[in-house]
C-alpha cells in the first residue's frame, strides 16, 4: 500500500459486503432508503409500462431480440472474429482480455503510454465490474466518471446501487450535501449557496465537469453494442457526457464485454426501441452515438477496443443459463423486482443488482465465495423481471438451475445438511409414504413454533432466502392428515 | 497463448453443443426489417414527439428557412453561432447580414473556442417520428461531431423528405452511411438527466436547447 494520498475519492469495497441475507438485513433497515426506493422504481416502472404499451408489436421485438442474441452467444467465434476484423479495418487496436485485471491492465499500459495522468470515464458497468477506476489510482492516474450519478456516487465515497441510476438510494438533499463537501477537493467547487434544487446541482455538476472534459487527453467507455459486419460501436445515454468522451480527447478506450456483439446495422432497429422504453421509459433516450473506426478530422484519433470476458465464457458454458448473456443491462428487472425494492442494489454485493445480478454473479465469478452462492436466493421467484425483459431472459428458471447447483456445489465440497434435503427431494416425491414422512417432520417443527412467528428458519434447506424475511410458521397439521380427518372417512 | 486464442477457445469449448455452424439456420430471427409504421401523418406525429422532449419545432417553407434560422438565434438569446461548412449560402448570407457573431470551423476552432459559442447551426440526416429521434451523419451541413456538442443551443433544420415514420426506416435509411464508416449521431430533445429523484432536468453536458425547423 502507497502513503500517497489518493488522487480519487475513496470508495467502499464490494468485497467488505457480506452475503445477501445478511446484508439484506443491513439494508432493510435503513428507512430512507427504503423510501427513495419505492418512490424511485414505481415511476420508473409505470413510465416503462406506457412506453411499451405504445409499440404495437412489442412481443414480436421481444422474440426477435432473444433470437439475435442467442443467434450471437451460439456462434460467438464468428461474430468476435468478424467484428475484429472490420475494428481493424477501420482502424481501431483491438485488445483481447481473459479476465478483469488483464483489461485494467491494458487501460493502464495505454494511459502510460499516452503520458496521461487523469482520464474521463462515461459510466460503464464492465469498468466497474474490473474496478479499474482502483486499478488507474494505484498507478497514478486519475478516472473520473462523468455521469451525473455516477459522480455522486465517485464524490460520496459510496457504491452505485442500480445499473441505470446508480444514485437511486440518494436524495437531493444527501446530494447537495455531497457536492458542497467534495466538489471542490478535486476541481471547480459547487457555487456558493448551491440549492437542493435538482437543476441547480446539474448546473453544479456541468460546471465542475467541463473544465475536465475540455483538457481530459483520452476517455474511457464501455459500448452497448458492437456491430460485427462493420465493426461500429454504439453507445445510448442521456446527459451528454459520452459524447463528450466519445469525441473530444485524442485516445478512446472502449472496454466491451464479448456477448455485447450485433450480428448487422440492421439488427440495431430492434435494440434500439427495445432498450429506451424499457429502461428509462422514453421512447429515445437524448443521445445515441455511433462510431465506426477512426474519422479523420472529427474525434479521437486512436481508438482501442478491449473485448473483455472475465466469467462470461462460464456463462456461455452452461445451457441453461447462457440467456443470461442477451442482457442488453436496461435494468427493468431491477425496477420491477420486489425484493430489490427493498433491499436496494448494495446487498447484492456487486455492480450487477437485481434479478439480473441475481444470475449473473454467481455465473461470471462461479460459486466458491458465500455471496455468490446466497444470489440466487435472492428472489421470491415470483417472475416479475421474465415479463418485461426486453430479451425474454428465464429469470425463474435460471435462478431454480442455480439453486440446484449451489446444493451440488456444498455436496461435493463438503457435505452439509442441505445437500440431503436436496437429494432426499427425490425420494421425498418418488413415494406417498415418504411424502408423509417428510411432512411429518415438518409439522413437528411447527408444534414447537405454534403461534409464533419465525425470525431465521431453523431449517437448514431454507437459510439463504428466509434469513432475510420473517417467514409464517410452518402448519401444525399436514395437507395429508387434514384430509383423512376431513374429507378421508367419507 | 494469447489472450485472443485462449478467450477463442473458451468460447469454442462453451458452445460445443451448438452443430449448425450456419448461425441463420442454426436461430431463426422472426423479424422483418426496415419496416414502416402506418402513421397517418408523419410529419405531424414527428412534431409531437419532438416537442414531448420539451424541444421548439417550427415550420417553414424552403424560402423562410434563413429568417426562421435568425429568428431562433434571436428567441435563444444567442449573440455568436457557428456555421459548418455546406450549409446553403442563402442561410448562411441571412444569418451574416443579422449581425451575429458568426464563426467558422476552419481553421479547425479549439474546444475552449467552441466552448464559449452560443449556438451551432446544421441540417441533418434523417428524423424518425415514433421517436422524435434526429439523426446527424456529420456531412455537409451537419459540421464534425464537436460543433453539435459544446455550443448551448443547437438549430438544427430538417427536410420534410427526410422524415420517416421510425428506427426501422431510419436504420434503412442510415446503413449506407455506418458502412461507409461515417459517425452517427442521434439526438432526441436536448441533454437530458434524471438522476436526481428521477426528476428530468434538461441540459447537463450537451446542448441544453434544441430548435428544429422543419421546412415542408
Ligand atoms: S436482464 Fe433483461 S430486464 Fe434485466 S437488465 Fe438485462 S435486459 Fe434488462
Amino acid at each position: 500500500m502507497s502513503t500517497r494520498e489518493r488522487l480519487t475519492p475513496e470508495p467502499p469495497s464490494w468485497l467488505g459486503i457480506p452475503p445477501f441475507p445478511e446484508a439484506a438485513k443491513a439494508e432493510l433497515g435503513k428507512a430512507q432508503q427504503r423510501k427513495n426506493l419505492r418512490h424511485a422504481t414505481a415511476t420508473i416502472r409505470t413510465k416503462r409500462a406506457i412506453r411499451a404499451a405504445e409499440v404495437d408489436n412489442w412481443e414480436e421485438l421481444r422474440t426477435a431480440a432473444a433470437q439475435i442474441k442467442d443467434r450471437v452467444g451460439r456462434h460467438l467465434d464468428h461474430y468476435l472474429v468478424q467484428a475484429e476484423k472490420a475494428m481493424t479495418e477501420a482502424g481501431i487496436t483491438v485488445h483481447w482480455a481473459r479476465d478483469g485485471d488483464e483489461a485494467n491492465r491494458i487501460v493502464g499500459e495505454i494511459a502510460k503510454a499516452k503520458g496521461v495522468d487523469e482520464v474521463v470515464k462515461i459510466k460503464s458497468m464492465v469498468t466497474q465490474e474490473t474496478d479499474l477506476n482502483e486499478h488507474l489510482e494505484e498507478i497514478g492516474i486519475a478516472a473520473w466518471e462523468t455521469d451525473l450519478a455516477e459522480l455522486i456516487v465517485q464524490l460520496g465515497h459510496d457504491l452505485p446501487s442500480h445499473i441505470l441510476v446508480p444514485a437511486i438510494h440518494r436524495n437531493r438533499s444527501e446530494e447537495r450535501e455531497i457536492f458542497t463537501t467534495e466538489m471542490g477537493r478535486y476541481g471547480t467547487p459547487a457555487p456558493e449557496g448551491l440549492s437542493d434544487e435538482p437543476a441547480e446541482l446539474a448546473a453544479a455538476a456541468r460546471t465542475h465537469l467541463r473544465e475536465k472534459f475540455l483538457r481530459a487527453k483520452m476517455a474511457i467507455s464501455g459500448g452497448n453494442f458492437i456491430v460485427a459486419e462493420t465493426g461500429t460501436l454504439v453507445i445510448v445515454e442521456s446527459e451528454g457526457n459520452g459524447r463528450m468522451c466519445l469525441t473530444l480527447p485524442e485516445t478512446l478506450v472502449s472496454v466491451v464485454g464479448i456477448e455485447k456483439i450485433l450480428p448487422t446495422v440492421e439488427d440495431l432497429e430492434v435494440f434500439l426501441k427495445l432498450l429506451p422504453r424499457s429502461s428509462t421509459g422514453e421512447r429515445m433516450n437524448p443521445y445515441n452515438s455511433f462510431w465506426t473506426g477512426v474519422t479523420p478530422g472529427d474525434g479521437p484519433q486512436d481508438l482501442h477496443v478491449v473485448l473483455l470476458d472475465n466469467g462470461r465464457t462460464n456463462v456461455l458454458a452452461d445451457p441453461e443459463g447462457r440467456a443470461t448473456l442477451r442482457c442488453i443491462r436496461c435494468s427493468a428487472c431491477l425496477n420491477i423486482c420486489p425484493v430489490y425494492e427493498r433491499v436496494g442494489g448494495h446487498a447484492y454485493g456487486s455492480p450487477y443488482p437485481g434479478p439480473i445480478g441475481a444470475i449473473l454473479g454467481p455465473q461470471l465469478r462461479g460459486l466458491d465465495e458465500a455471496r455468490d452462492r446466497a444470489l440466487p436466493y435472492a428472489s421470491t421467484l415470483c417472475g416479475a423481471c421474465n415479463e418485461v425483459c426486453p430479451v425474454k431472459i428465464p429469470f425463474t428458471d435460471i435462478l431454480v438451475h442455480l439453486r440446484h447447483k449451489v446444493a451440488e456445489y456444498k455436496t461435493s465440497k463438503h457435505p452439509t445438511v442441505e445437500q440431503g434435503l436436496m437429494k432426499g427431494a427425490g425420494w421425498v416425491m418418488s413415494d406417498g409414504r415418504h411424502l408423509a414422512l417428510a411432512q411429518r417432520a415438518s409439522r413437528t417443527a411447527g408444534l414447537l413454533v405454534k403461534g409464533r412467528w419465525l425470525g431465521p428458519m431453523p431449517i437448514p434447506l431454507a437459510g439463504r432466502w428466509l434469513q432475510a424475511r420473517d417467514v409464517e410458521a410452518p402448519p401444525t397439521e399436514t395437507f395429508r392428515q387434514w384430509w383423512k380427518k376431513n374429507r378421508g372417512d367419507k | 497463448m494469447s489472450a485472443r486464442e485462449e478467450v477463442l477457445r473458451r468460447i469454442r469449448r462453451a458452445t460445443k453443443d451448438v452443430t449448425e455452424p450456419d448461425p441463420a439456420l442454426d436461430v431463426p430471427v422472426d423479424w422483418t426489417y426496415g419496416r414502416a409504421l402506418d402513421t397517418p401523418d408523419v410529419l405531424a406525429d414527428f412534431v409531437e414527439k419532438v416537442e414531448d422532449y420539451k424541444a421548439t419545432v417550427v415550420r417553414v417553407d424552403e424560402a423562410g428557412v434563413g429568417q426562421a434560422i435568425v429568428d431562433a438565434l434571436a428567441e435563444l438569446g444567442a449573440m455568436s453561432t457557428v456555421l459548418p461548412d455546406g450549409l446553403p449560402s442563402q442561410w448562411d448570407e441571412t444569418v451574416v447580414d443579422s449581425g451575429i457573431a458568426v464563426h467558422r470551423d476552419h481553421p479547425e476552432l479549439s474546444r475552449a473556442e467552441l466552448n464559449v459559442i452560443d449556438a451551432v447551426v446544421t441540417t441533418a440526416a434523417v428524423g424518425m417520428a415514433d421517436s422524435g429521434t434526429i439523426a446527424l451523419d456529420h456531412g455537409e451541413g451537419q459540421g464534425r461531431r464537436a460543433l453539435t456538442l459544446l455550443p448551448d443551443r443547437h438549430i438544427c433544420v430538417v427536410r420534410s423528405d427526410q422524415v420517416v415514420s421510425d428506427v426501422p426506416e431510419g436504420i434503412a435509411r442510415l446503413a449506407p452511411g455506418i458502412r461507409s464508416r461515417r459517425p452517427v449521431t442521434w439526438v432526441s430533445g436536448g441533454s437530458a438527466t434524471s438522476d436526481i429523484e428521477l426528476i428530468r432536468v434538461e441540459g447537463v453536458h450537451g446542448p441544453r436547447r434544441l430548435w428544429v425547423i422543419l421546412v415542408d
